[in-house]
């Protein structure tokens, strides 16, 4: 039972990175390669103020978050600026990301690439709970905001979007930092539950994971890539009894739905659309 | 003639491409109210000037007025907001929203909304979104698209489409509407009602309105004066028998054949 929880508690810690991802990914059209840069400034930040500072558990998640929106700023204003298109983008904010992780395993502060052990583990699966709830409400409200259609006609179209008053650099910015935040929130959280963290844990690796489960979910919606991504930490562990096998159906998952639905599981839809759908449907009918 | 600035102005407008000069030197201005018009050749520099105007391109040299303000070489979505909107050739929707949503992204970009009362959804956050949305459909409505309003914007037909992009560049509040090629594609029965809906827009809007068209019917009928362009620079402008009487405008665009099939026809 414990494992389980546990198991639900980093799928749940991971989804928070998700959601902030798919901000910038799925609505605004931007690929990233380099997030769990923004999870890593979270974790150590937060980790950090309450490691040597005694900071309260809750502040050094906001001081967190925010510092992962103020990092954006930092790769942000250059490269949108700069009206980086989508693949180029990627890879500056990849080289960013490898960079960032250089830094952590360099600085004293950090312990360097030892990584810091003994963070007290504050997080408790109830305050993911109460975390993802609350990451979830704002996302969808930010999205139905002025700035949140401003980020989807981008996606939709840049050049009709800046015709319709959209300011493609401002929202292109503020959509990495609402992003960037969530992924703060999300390495805070983790610091505190794994109660260690070093920078080996923030490669790549899992940037690409993160931006799987948002393109496998659906660009465009909510529910579709909180779902890929609690499929992506469960499914593993699930497979452990077949250990060697557990990796190739991984794999195996992610090809098969790139094949069959590469608008991803949800597609631009939300999971709440299909309860409500036979209903509309059959007013239309009529 | 009008006292006082020009409603809207190009003067000296060059636009260069590496070594090809898109827009030569244009000059031409536009009264306020009007349905102006311009025609030309395919490639003479037309929808480079409405890239121009709407800030997509920046200009080589030259100046753009909007009710004596200079806006050459603004932002797209500050030239938006001084009062230009406009539609493209080949139309640029928001494809996979609603045509609600269409229209509701200009008219959210207009209101200045707080950050954090939007986040969390209060309850005034709430209400304003709502009226926009009555907004949003009301505006839907004067185009007949109504109906339409929760539809997904690229599943409707195209002439459908065609109105809707005229929608979407109305919510933005503007003084100067742009169409580029608004009737094509079209038949000259759907162009016929077409020319009748931006004569109305026109009207109801209070809009001054600048059009590029291939369809003469349409652009004889409704647009006065007419700019015609020819490698980027302005071959002649005027009234719409000015304009079909030109030798340089029937030379290079309208051709011989108009006058004996016109001849034939009454003969």
């Amino acid at each position: 039972m414990d494992y389980i929880l546990s198991v639900a508690t980093l799928a749940g810690i991971n989804m928070i990175a998700v959601l902030g991802l798919s901000v910038f990914t799925g609505f605004t059209g931007l690929f990233s390669l380099g997030h769990a840069a923004f999870i890593a400034v979270g974790a150590y930040t937060s980790a950090v103020l309450t490691y040597y500072y005694y900071v309260p558990f809750a502040l050094a998640l906001v001081a967190g978050s925010a510092m992962a929106g103020a990092v954006s700023l930092v790769i942000g204003i250059p490269t949108l600026r700069a009206k980086l298109r989508s693949d180029y983008f990627a890879i500056a904010i990849l080289g960013f990301g490898e960079a960032l992780r250089v830094l952590l395993e360099n600085l004293t502060i950090t312990n360097g690439a030892r990584g810091l052990p003994g963070i007290d583990s504050f997080t408790t699966p109830f305050t993911v709970l109460f975390c993802l709830a609350v990451s979830v409400v704002l996302v969808s409200n930010f999205l139905r905001s002025r700035w949140g259609a401003a980020c989807i006609a981008i996606r939709e179209d840049p050049i009709a979007a800046e015709m319709a008053g959209v300011r493609l650099f401002r929202t292109r910015l503020l959509s990495l930092m609402v992003s960037a935040v969530f992924c703060g929130l999300s390495g805070g959280l983790m610091a505190h539950y794994l109660s260690f963290i070093q920078p080996v844990m923030f490669t790549l690796t899992q940037s690409t994971q993160l931006l799987a489960a948002v393109i496998a979910g659906g660009m465009g919606s909510i529910s579709g890539p909180l779902i890929a991504s609690f499929a992506f930490i469960a499914l593993p562990e699930a497979l452990r009894v077949a250990q060697m096998w557990r990796l190739v159906a991984y794999g195996l998952l992610l090809v098969l739905i790139m094949v069959y639905r590469p608008q991803g599981l949800m597609g631009y839809r939300e999971i709440t659309s299909l309860f409500g759908k036979r209903r509309d449907d059959g007013r239309r009918e009529r | 003639m009008s006292a006082g600035h020009t409603f809207f102005s190009v003067t000296g407008l060059t636009k260069d491409f590496g070594g090809i000069r898109a827009v030569d030197d244009l000059c031409f201005s536009v009264e306020k109210g009007s349905i102006t018009g311009i025609i030309g050749p395919n490639g003479a520099g037309k929808t480079t000037v409405f890239n121009l105007v709407t800030g997509v391109y920046r200009p080589t040299s030259g100046a753009i007025h909007l009710m004596g303000e200079p806006i050459g070489g603004l932002r797209p979505d500050a030239i938006v907001r001084k009062g230009i909107a406009r539609t493209f050739q080949n139309i640029r929707l928001f494809n996979r929203q609603s045509c609600l949503e269409n229209v509701m992204t200009p008219l959210l970009q207009r209101e200045r909304h707080s950050f954090v009362g939007s986040v969390l959804r209060t309850p005034g956050a709430r209400r304003r979104q709502r009226d926009l949305a009555d907004r949003g459909r009301s505006l839907l409505a004067s185009l007949g698209l109504e109906p339409f309003a929760s539809q997904q914007a690229n599943t409707l037909p195209y002439g459908l489409q065609r109105k809707l992009e005229i929608v979407r560049a109305l919510a933005t509040g503007p003084e100067l509407l742009l169409l580029d090629e608004p009737a094509a594609g079209m038949n000259p029965e759907e162009t016929k009602r077409l020319a009748e809906l931006i004569a109305e827009i026109r009207e109801r809007f209070d809009v001054t309105i600048l059009l590029i068209e291939h369809h003469m019917d349409l652009v004889m009928n409704i647009c006065e004066p007419i700019v015609v362009m020819n490698f980027g620079a302005l071959l002649a402008c005027g009234t719409p028998d000015e304009v079909r009487s030109n030798p340089d405008v029937i030379a290079a665009y309208l051709g011989k054949g108009k006058k004996s099939h016109d001849a034939s026809a009454q003969g």
